[in-house]
Parts: C-alpha cells; structure tokens; sequence
C-alpha cells in the first residue's frame, strides 16, 4: 500500500494553510470588502507577483534588524559587565537605564530621526534602543547567579578575576544571555520598523505606510507576510544558536540520552548550578 | 586572605602542612555576636591524613575554609608553609562540576586559572582520571554521569596541580552507603604520601577513623577541639579493617567524645 504523498507534509505547514483557508473562507463568506480585507489570491499574488520589491525592501529592513542586534548584544553584554564589577556603574549607568527603558521608546523616534537623519542611522538607532535593555537585564541576572561553589571554586584556584568571568560567570551567564537575546532579536525588528514608519524611503515600514496611503490593502498584507517570515527565521536562527552554544543546559537536555554509568549509583546527582537562568 | 599569607613565620617548621595557632571566628558583633570557633590551635604534620569530626553547624566547615583562604579568622593565625595558598586543591560537598564542560575539561580548569594548562597537563588530566576508573568517561558530560562518579571528577580536579594540601568539605556526605565506601577506599589508597597532607571535614564516625591518621574532634557552641585520637591502622587499609575489634573500639570512644560535648545532651 502507498502512502499518502501529503503525510510528508509536516503540521506547521498546514498550520499556515489553515490559516489562509479561514482567511479566504471570511472573506467568501461575509463579503468582507477587498479595502478591510483582500482575497488571499490577491495577495499571494501581490507578494509572489512583486516579489523583486519584497525582496529588497525585506532585505533592508533585515539588514538593519542584525545590524542593531548585533550592536544591542556587543554593547548590553559590556554594559552587564560592567555593571556587575562596579557599584558606581550599578547606580549610574543601570539606573539611567531603567528610566530610559520606562520611557515608551516608540516616542523618541522622532527625535532620532532629527538627530541621525532619515537614512540607516535612525532605524539601528531605534532598533538598539528597544532591543538592548532585554540583553542588559538578562546578563546581568545570569553574570551574578553564579552559585556560590562556583564561587570558592573561582577563588580556590586562585585565578584573576578575569579569569572567573571569562572560566566561570560568562559561560554560567549563557543561558540567561541568551534568552535576553531572544526577546531582543524581536525587538531589534521592532526598532527597525518603528524607525521607517516616522520617516523612511526603504524597508518594509516603509512600504505599509505608502501602501495605506495609496488604498492598497493586498500591498500591506503582503508586506505583514514577509515580516512574519522575517520574525519566524530570526526566531528559529537563535533557537539554533542555543542548541550550539548551551547543549549543556537543562532546557536543553530533554532528549539527552541517559547514558548508563557503569554502576547503579543511587546517590541525588542534582547539582542546580544554571538552573535559575532561564528568566 | 591576606592574614592567612601575611602570618608571621619566626621560623617554619618543614615538618608540618599546616599552622593553626589560636584561631577563632565571631559573625556579627555585639549582642547577637555568635562565636563559631574559639581558640583552635592544631599543627598538621606533612603527609598526614586529618579528619575534622563533629556535629552539623559545629564550625568544621568554617575552619577548613578558613584554611583554603576563602573565609579569614577574627582571631589567631593560619599559616601553611610551602607553597601555602597556591598549593592547595578544594573539594566540595556536591562536586561543583560546570555542566559547560566536559569531565576532562572540568578536571583541567585549575591549571587553565593558573595559565600553566599543557599537553603534559593534558595526558596527566587522563591518567589521573585513569586512576579513578573514570578513563571511559573523559569526554562525557557531567549530567551524564552518577553522583559518585562526579565526585571522582572532583577529587582529580582537585589533585591535577598535585597540590600539597588536599582540602575537603564531607565530600562524600551525598553519596548512596555504597558509592561511599568505594570513594573511601579509593581516597585511603592516595596514601601513605610524604608530600601530600589532608584535610577530611565528615560527620561520620566510621569514615574519619577509616581514612585518617588523626580524628580531631570539634564541639559545637563555640566550636573547640575536645579530642585528638592517634588512628594506629597501617596502609593501605582494606574496608574489612572496620570490623576489627581495635576500630570499634575507638569508634566508639569517638562516639562517646561526641556525645559528652553534643549540644542536644544538656
């Protein structure tokens, strides 16, 4: 007996299938407007149809994304340390950063835009803003949480203190780190699209907001597709990157094999060294 | 820290691993000062095999990290000749193992804190582990081993700088009655050792006079020592020594030393 060709098809698959199924079903259904909401054809055909300007407008607002991410881990990474190793740095730098983090960052847009202009700079800018205070707050929490064995060990061994942070606390940090950079990489696209809404030439904030103005509802649509695609893969990118980087962790150890120790020892082999990361 | 380097040494005595004259440790001062040492002086001769024995909370933990530098005395000196601080390996009461590293990995980081980590260190990492019947287990990660068999990997990061002074915290307190007699006899069997002096915090009667060749026992509420008892067995010792006769009996004057100093008794 052959098996059906369409059981290879995994479920995530025809999640989004679903999906667009209900959408076009509205649509038929309660003759929803084309202006509130466009036939999925239609807009699968915009997207598919231009997809050269998709393409380039997705790649830049992306571009910018990583650009800002990868300056909001570099800087929130430094900033954690230091402020971690100095109480003159814990009272200026992370209080100064708690009020800028309380103050809804969508307002200083503008301001960017003054500042930086209407080009790149504004966007990373925006993007870095959002995103970094995730990274900073994560660090932080994981750079001092390492337990206090860990602690006479670093001391124990008679190392510099460099070599604590960058042997013990660091590594013991991962975890946290990387779920600061998990909801920051969210953000960085956040930032960037926030940024091309206030002003911009490129980019797919850029596209929405001419698309609105020119009624072109199917063109919006398939902007918001190309971002969520955006979004999932970024998602997906640090999901990879914390299989590599912390294999060890326990969230990470669900499908470990339990390999067999020679002997049934019985004793409580628990040890919760990292286990307060995951925040 | 710096007490512990700093003690005057008028003049040393090669003879002994360790110098404990009038120690004591206050928390806090005042009204609610609580006294977990009082006066303890103990010379630890080199290549001697010592057990702290006494009740939980008795301050025998505090006084061997008072000798590993990580806590300094309020009163009295500690002085350790030879390499003094540098010379010392630590182990703990759960194995504090980094799960970021393999069990080799994991054994070689003391010498990586040093800078001196080498291919010489390396092979030495293997054979050391060899040693302890963890050379399958080299690469594994910790999460994958058993509580005893991370407590081997323990015991030979400690030793990897084949340290002077081998310091260690009831480091087999959480191990199944087992795995616990099998880490005993492997322990026992590092000695006789002339250049090797340790340092046994336990509470348990039996395993201080199996592994060592003096028990110091230490009251609780002040923490003193309120006996010393010479352990005459010679090495290497198989576990059946622990039903000699001459065993229970100094078992049981240790029981006795413990109870006539135990808190719960008045």
């Amino acid at each position: 007996m052959k098996k059906n060709p369409l059981a290879y098809i995994p479920m995530q698959v025809w999640t989004i299938v679903g999906i667009f199924a209900v959408w076009q079903a509205c649509v038929m259904v309660l003759d929803i407007k084309p202006i509130i909401l466009p036939p999925v054809p239609k807009v699968l055909g915009e997207l598919f149809g231009n997809f050269g300007l998709y393409l380039r407008h997705g790649g830049h607002t992306l571009g910018n994304t990583l650009i800002a991410f990868a300056i909001s881990v570099v800087a929130g990474v430094g900033m954690a340390i230091g402020i971690v190793y100095s109480k003159f740095l814990e009272k200026t730098l992370y209080t100064l950063l708690v009020t800028v983090n309380n103050v809804p960052k969508v307002a200083l847009a503008p301001l960017f835009v003054i500042w930086l202009g209407t080009g790149n700079a504004s966007k990373i800018a925006m993007g870095v803003l959002i995103s970094i205070f995730a990274i900073v707050i994560d660090t932080v929490l994981g750079l001092r949480s390492l337990h206090p064995d860990l602690i006479d060990l670093g001391r124990a061994m008679r190392g510099s203190e460099f070599k604590v942070l960058m042997k013990l606390r660091l590594p013991n940090a991962m975890p946290s780190i990387l779920a600061g950079m998990k909801v920051a990489i969210s953000l960085a696209l956040v930032g960037a699209i926030v940024g091309e809404f206030v002003a911009a030439q490129n980019g797919l904030g850029f596209v929405i907001l001419s698309s609105q103005g020119a009624f072109r509802t199917d063109r919006v649509y398939a902007s918001i597709i190309v971002l969520a695609a955006i979004g999932t893969a970024l998602y997906y990118m640090m999901e990879y990157a914390e299989a590599k980087l912390i294999p060890w962790h326990e969230s990470r150890r669900s499908h470990a094999r339990p390999t067999a120790p020679s002997k049934p020892a019985k004793g409580p082999v628990a040890q919760p060294v990292a286990s307060d990361a995951k925040a | 820290m710096t007490e512990t380097l700093t003690a005057p040494a008028p003049e040393t005595h090669p003879r002994y691993a360790i110098e404990i004259d009038g120690v004591g440790k206050t928390y806090g001062s005042g009204d609610g000062a609580v006294t977990a040492l009082d006066l303890v002086n103990l010379d630890v001769r080199k290549g001697e095999f010592i057990s702290l024995l006494g009740p939980s909370g008795c301050g025998k933990t505090t006084l061997l990290r008072m000798i590993a530098g990580l806590e300094d005395p309020t009163q009295g000196s500690i002085w350790l000749p030879g390499r003094g601080l540098d010379g010392l390996g630590f182990v703990f009461q759960r194995d504090a193992l980094v799960n970021w590293r393999t069990i080799i990995e994991n054994v070689l980081l003391p010498l990586e804190f040093k800078g001196r980590r080498t291919k010489a260190a390396y092979q030495r990492a293997r054979d050391l582990l060899a040693t302890f019947g963890l050379a399958e287990f080299e690469d594994r990660n910790p999460w994958e081993l058993s509580g005893g068999m991370r407590q081997r990997a323990a015991i030979c990061r400690a030793m990897i700088d084949d340290p002077q002074l081998l310091l260690m915290d009831e480091p087999f307190g959480a191990l199944d009655a087992l795995t616990r007699d099998d880490l005993n006899f492997e322990l026992q069997a590092l000695w006789p050792d002339p250049e090797k002096t340790a340092v046994f915090v336990t509470h348990s009667i039996n395993e201080a006079v199996y592994l060592s060749d003096r028990v110091v026992v230490i009251s609780d509420k002040p923490g003193r020592i309120v006996d010393i008892t010479e352990i005459p067995f010679e090495r290497p010792r198989p576990l059946e020594i622990r039903e000699e006769p001459e065993f229970g009996r100094i078992a049981r004057h240790l029981r006795g030393v413990l109870d006539g100093h135990s808190a719960r008794r008045a």
